[in-house]
């Protein structure tokens, strides 16, 4: 099977996933007890406003002509208007989006680096000392909320240490560089504020770090896993005898198939930190897509709440297929054989 | 004679099971798992006669009390209320381990037969139809649902189980549809198939005893996952609400007190990771015992 028509089966299977998300979620939107016109109004609205509202959001429709009409305008790309922010959705998404896809992608490069770095160095040492306590580490990073993370991080290095910023994007005395992709740091960079820049650096270390915390626990107990495994195979046992040097060997020969594993689950872990930015953003008062999100839903804003879960849901999907074709770039063997779902 | 036989498979069995422990006890980490686990199983069950302040698990208020620093008298700190955060800690270890609890027994067997039927029938429209629903449930990060369905409910502690539930068992439905599969075309069913054997009984008497290690293996690791779910939902208030001591809403009630009074935040979130951690050496352990593979 060439590469091709494989992304493009799973992009249509991914639209019809995503199909059914939307109406899972939309479903449960509209049979939760309560009328949405009232929660968008407020207890002290009038009823024939009330009723207004009904009518103009199809709320007496049959269920599936209400979903008919959300979808087709979804697809037009309005979602919807948001209760609390009293704008049309999709303008919120695409002025929070960006932030939190800085900041996902700025604790995806930290725990790349790190947990290839200490995963490579348990893996080669198995049973050292050095590998004994990484195991440890990774067994808490693991298990330890991330909540929990952050709120550690937050009273040693923001208030006992006071070595880091703790809360928003940037301080008080910088002026906000103007919203060209919405990422500050590039946005910053585009205008050529150094100064605002690494002080939007020092306020994003926090946030992505907690993010990468059970990433790089998880990644690099994989990476010893897979590395431990094929230090078995008997090309590791020849080239060592050829005497090509370790560093070559571990970064050349063993790495590479080790760390195919570690790369098919980091879809998962990408969206996931989509996920946990939610709350880890709501702690650290970082104006993105997850706060704004986590806002709607302590509001009950419906809209919002759909929008939040199609997008991230979107985004799943998305960052799944790209794995898919690193996975396929890395490892020949797979790029032949359909994977299942 | 017959009483010789039973002996015999006594030991046979002792023999088997000192062997297991055995196995189990040679990573050190799975003992300290084992024992963790014990620990908050112990202090959950018995917290009314252990807890030091009893009183404390609910709408109570001690104000010549409130907000004292970790002492003698109280071990870890009181709260805002004047209530012993120890105590309050062993209630909440309770309410997580019986929102798990309560959880896994509504998801696995749900997810398991959804999964074996599919399987099973594997390539009919039964599958499609079941394994679908299964990928829609899964294309999204589980917290999220969880958040956006407890927010579309009334918070509490049983609307977020309920939201837990609906979106964890797909997990046992995938796992049990992977053995189903590899096992429909083994000779064993395909000669129970041949004598007759009901539908039911291929399923739960055939099949399904082969898919339990690797589901008790699964379940055990599930706990600290539920606990975590759960406490980051009662965290951002969409869980258990007070007076409920669950762990994740102690956390986030200490947080508005926080740098000054940390004790009321630090001693309920090292309780979380201690559960968590417990119960994830605990399930690896049972793994490596167990010998599954993947779960």
């Amino acid at each position: 099977m060439k590469l091709l028509p494989y992304i493009a089966k799973r992009l249509l299977y991914s639209i019809f996933v995503l199909l059914g998300l939307s109406i899972l979620i939309f479903t449960l939107s509209r049979v939760i007890p309560g009328d949405p016109a009232r929660l968008a109004l407020g207890p002290m609205a009038p009823q024939w406003a009330v009723d207004q509202l009904r009518e103009k959001l199809h709320l007496n429709d049959p269920l599936p002509i209400q979903y008919i009409i959300w979808l087709t305008n979804a697809l037009r790309g309005d979602l919807g208007e948001s209760i609390v922010s009293k704008r049309p959705v999709i303008e919120d998404v695409i002025t929070f989006f960006p932030a939190s896809f800085e900041l996902v992608i700025f604790s995806t490069i930290i725990s790349i680096a790190l947990s290839v770095l200490i995963g490579a160095m348990a893996g080669r040492r198995a049973n050292s000392l050095f590998d004994n306590l990484v195991r440890v580490f990774s067994y808490i990073g693991i298990s330890v909320p991330t909540f929990v993370w952050a709120i550690l991080f937050l009273f040693f290095f923001g208030y006992i240490w006071k070595m880091l910023p703790t809360l928003g994007q940037l301080s008080t005395e910088f002026t906000r560089p103007p919203f060209i992709t919405g990422m500050m740091s590039i946005d910053a960079l585009i205008v050529g504020d150094l100064g605002a820049f690494i002080d939007h650096f020092k306020h994003m270390i926090l946030p992505s770090v907690t993010m990468s915390i059970s990433r790089i626990a998880q990644d690099a107990k994989i990476l010893r896993a897979g590395m431990i495994e094929n230090l078995k195979k008997d090309y590791i046992t020849s080239a060592t005898s050829f005497g090509v040097p370790e560093s070559r060997i571990t970064f050349k020969y063993l790495m590479k198939p080790s760390i195919i594993p570690m790369v098919s689950i980091m879809g998962m872990e990408i969206s996931g930190s989509m996920g946990g930015s939610f709350i880890i953003e709501t702690i650290f008062n970082w104006p993105g897509f997850g706060r704004y999100g986590m806002w709607a839903m302590l509001n009950k804003d419906l809209n919002a709440i759909i929008a939040s879960v199609m997008i991230v849901g979107a985004f799943f999907a998305l960052i799944n297929i790209v794995v898919d074709i690193i996975i396929a770039y890395l490892d020949p063997r797979i790029r032949m054989v359909e994977r299942s779902a | 004679m017959n009483e010789t036989r039973f002996r015999f498979l006594n030991e046979e069995r002792k023999r088997e099971l000192v062997k297991n422990w055995r196995k189990f006890s040679s990573n050190p980490l799975s003992i300290v798992g084992l024992i963790s686990v014990l620990i908050v199983l112990f202090l959950a069950i018995f917290a009314p006669w252990v807890a030091p302040y009893p009183q404390s698990w609910g709408r109570w208020v001690d104000f010549n009390n409130v907000l004292k620093p970790p002492s003698w008298t109280n071990w870890m700190g009181t709260d805002n209320f004047g209530r012993d955060i120890m105590s309050r800690i062993f209630f909440g270890f309770r309410y997580d381990l019986m929102m798990a609890a309560a959880i896994l027994v509504m998801v696995v067997p749900l997810g398991t037969i959804l999964g074996l039927i599919a399987g099973y029938f594997s390539g009919t429209f039964i599958d499609t139809i079941i394994m679908r629903v299964t990928d829609v449930f899964l294309a999204i990060p589980s917290l999220v649902l969880a958040l956006a369905i407890c927010s579309l409910l009334e918070p509490s502690l049983f609307n977020s189980m309920m939201a837990v539930s609906v979106l964890w068992w797909p997990w046992y439905s995938r796992l049990s549809y992977g053995i189903a599969i590899s096992l429909k075309n083994e000779y064993f069913v395909q000669a129970s198939e041949l004598i007759g054997a009901s539908t039911p009984h291929i399923l739960f008497r055939e099949i399904l005893p082969n898919c339990l290690s690797p589901i008790f293996t699964k379940m055990t690791l599930d706990v600290g996952w539920v606990i975590l779910i759960g406490a980051s939902l009662a965290f951002v208030g969409l869980g258990a609400q007070e007076p409920i001591p669950a762990l994740g809403n102690m956390v986030s009630a200490g947080t508005k007190y926080m740098p000054d009074y940390w004790w009321m935040t630090i001693f309920p979130a090292i309780a979380i990771a201690f559960t968590i951690l417990g119960f994830n050496l605990l399930g690896d352990g049972i793994r490596d015992l167990l010998a599954v593979e993947e779960v």
